[in-house]
């Protein structure tokens, strides 16, 4: 038992460590993949002494900036609810992890690990149940911050997001009717055909309309743009995190970094094979490689949506989801399953 | 055993607590709060109890819908301050009393020391093949009917709510 | 049972880490609050009324309907997860028109509820 307990506890703690990191990098990825689609040369001058290493420390320096910070709490402000709610908007973003699988299994120290730190059968619900958990840290923002933005900013944020919640369970239900379990992990293996190739986009190509679905409820739901008019600079006033500052606000911004990458990992593990690709089943320590290659793919396609396309306003953001991506699920599902009735 | 053990005592703690201090609380969004930490609480025990697709359920219907709803509506009256509500009508108090004694001392009946079986359920009777073959077989007709009361309840809520002109 | 222990880690490490990311900016930060940096931020002027004012009847009707849509959903993931089982059992398999036709039921049920909210005009304005 007390092995057990040291093998999650290794693998939880080194899944945090490359995720921090990641986040780190992943808002750097976006300044350069924003700069260099409007023609310009992200920050790349922040680097180690002399050295300029293309502006690799760029997040450190932002995060020691950070830090020191002054931190302002309003006054009337509902004191312990402000400083709970962005840990109530990260806690939910860090623990979708721990179900996702990396790759098969790999022997070291002569024991042999899975790679994924556990493994439920009801793995995908737990996703769905930590994404509706997620709303509460930008309602609550938005309302113990006491200033008017913050609160509509919060009520239209958090409406959209559940809106988009309908839509993107829905199209999970049309990946349930072909995967026929709930646990990622046997989800990812079935995916294991034909050189490691049999991914679900390409096993069943009813799945793609899905997949598009599913990836723009997933944008909405991270409040990315272009679904981000609650938070926008020149709509809102930022919106929920008007109010806040040093780090509660890093702490709002890892948690949609967070949560972006949480929609790429679950569209990679639900649509394109996880961990899955050519000789993995030869050399498993290229399913992690994989998987990455293929995260990061997703996360640079919404930075690119991101950058090329303009913003919604609310009431057609409200519109699009409830008249168009719910039906065009509920739609999905119904076909899908008629196909698979009549041709199994 | 007595891992299991302390962790039931563990959440049976939170989710009292919890409920207590929605009573206890004179600001309605933090007796949401607490209500939201006693399902929390209320889903990991469904967990131990080997109901794990329960345990999923009630975390994205009941805490992440319903309870977002309740928020939502606390959030729309807008309630100024935190009035203290004073009791209008003394006379009941005559009344309350008793009767909760009564459902007091009903309680301790109920639950008076019987023979319980200490084993936990099947592996399985909460996994989602055996919740769905269920439902779709044994227990067809309260699935057809809850569809029916969704329906009245998407039609009821609209009604009410637009009553007020628009 | 035994591997849920590891969503009881990881909040705890998570939380741990909020904590820690807090008390780190209550140390490390200044702190010289002044009149202006403590009020609520208009856009630079003073505050014009209060921040606990009724807001629209609207985000209450959205969240009711996404109670009850939710629901439904709820009720598609055990059919959907049993539905590619029970094609290919046998023990079930004489059923599989059945459990289908079921399933369409209550989805052209909501579907119903669906077409009533979007004709009452509830999915429109500031939606």
């Amino acid at each position: 038992m007390t092995n057990l307990l040291l093998e999650w506890l290794i693998k939880t703690i080194i899944i945090l460590l490359i995720l921090l990191t990641a986040v780190a990098y992943v808002t750097l990825m976006e300044r350069k993949v924003m700069a260099w689609i409007q023609l310009r040369v992200g920050p790349n001058r922040v680097g180690l002494g002399k050295f300029r290493l293309w502006g690799l420390m760029q997040p450190l320096a932002d995060a020691l900036k950070m830090i020191f910070k002054e931190d302002i709490v309003p006054i009337q402000a509902n004191y312990w609810l402000y400083i709970a709610a962005p840990a109530l908007s990260l806690i939910p973003a860090l623990m979708t992890f721990i179900v996702i699988p990396y790759g098969s299994t790999i022997t070291l120290f002569n024991r042999t690990i899975e790679l994924h730190v556990t493994r439920m059968n009801v793995g995908l619900l737990y996703v769905l149940a930590l994404t509706s958990v997620g709303v509460y840290g930008i309602v609550l923002a938005g309302w113990s911050s006491n200033n008017k933005y913050s609160l509509m900013g919060g009520l239209r944020s958090s409406a959209q997001m559940i809106s988009y919640e309908l839509a993107l369970g829905l199209s999970i239900v049309c990946v349930l009717l072909y995967a026929g379990t709930l646990d990622l992990v046997d989800i990812v293996n079935a995916q294991n055909g034909f050189h490691g190739l049999a991914w679900n986009v390409f096993r069943y190509p009813l799945l793609i309309p899905v997949f598009i679905i599913f990836y723009i409820a997933s944008l909405a739901e991270t409040n990315r743009t272009p679904f981000d008019l609650p938070e926008a600079d020149s709509e809102l006033v930022a919106g929920y995190h008007t109010e806040y500052s040093s780090m509660k606000f890093v702490m709002f911004q890892m948690a949609e970094y967070l949560n972006l990458i949480t929609a790429s990992s679950i569209s990679t593990t639900l649509f394109f094979g996880g961990w899955n690709g050519p000789f993995v089943g030869r050399a498993p320590y290229l399913g992690p490689v994989y998987f990455m290659i293929k995260v990061l793919g997703l996360i640079f396609l919404a930075m690119w949506i991101r950058y090329t396309v303009p913003r919604f306003r609310y009431d057609q953001l409200m519109r699009f989801g409830w008249k168009f991506l719910l039906p065009a699920a509920i739609v999905n599902i119904i076909i899908s399953s008629t196909v698979l009735l009549f041709r199994p | 055993m007595q891992a299991e053990k302390a962790l039931f005592i563990v959440f049976a703690v939170i989710a009292v607590a919890s409920a207590l201090n929605i009573l206890l609380q004179r600001n309605p969004l933090y007796s949401a709060l607490s209500l939201i930490g006693t399902l929390l609480a209320l889903s990991a025990l469904y967990v131990m109890l080997r109901g794990q697709f329960i345990a999923a359920l009630q975390i994205v219907v009941y805490a992440g819908a319903i309870m977002v709803l309740f928020v939502f509506v606390i959030m729309l009256l807008n309630q100024p301050k935190d009035q203290p509500q004073i009791e209008k009508q003394k006379g009941l108090r005559y009344l309350a009393i008793p009767l909760a004694g009564l459902m007091i001392a009903e309680m301790f009946y109920v639950l008076r020391p019987i023979h319980l079986s200490t084993l936990p359920a099947d592996q399985s009777v909460g996994t989602t093949w055996s919740i769905g073959t269920a439902l779709f077989t044994d227990y067809l007709l309260p699935f057809e009917v809850t569809s029916v009361l969704i329906l009245m309840a998407v039609v009821g809520a609209m009604v009410l709510a637009r009553r007020e002109g628009d | 049972m035994v591997n849920y222990i590891p969503v009881l880690l990881i909040l705890i490490i998570a939380i741990g880490m909020a904590l820690v990311i807090i008390i780190l900016s209550r140390i490390a930060a200044r702190n010289r609050p002044t009149r202006e940096k403590l009020m609520p931020y208009e856009c630079g002027v003073e505050p014009v009324g209060t921040a606990r004012e009724r807001q629209s009847v609207k985000f209450y009707l959205v969240a009711m309907a996404f109670l009850l849509f939710d629901i439904e959903a709820v009720f598609l993931v055990p059919w959907a997860v049993v539905f590619r089982g029970i094609l290919e059992s046998e023990t079930y398999r004489n059923l599989r028109y059945v459990i289908y036709a079921e399933m369409m039921v209550f989805m052209v049920v909501l579907f119903v509820g669906l077409v009533y909210v979007w004709r009452k005009g509830i999915l429109e304005w500031n939606k």
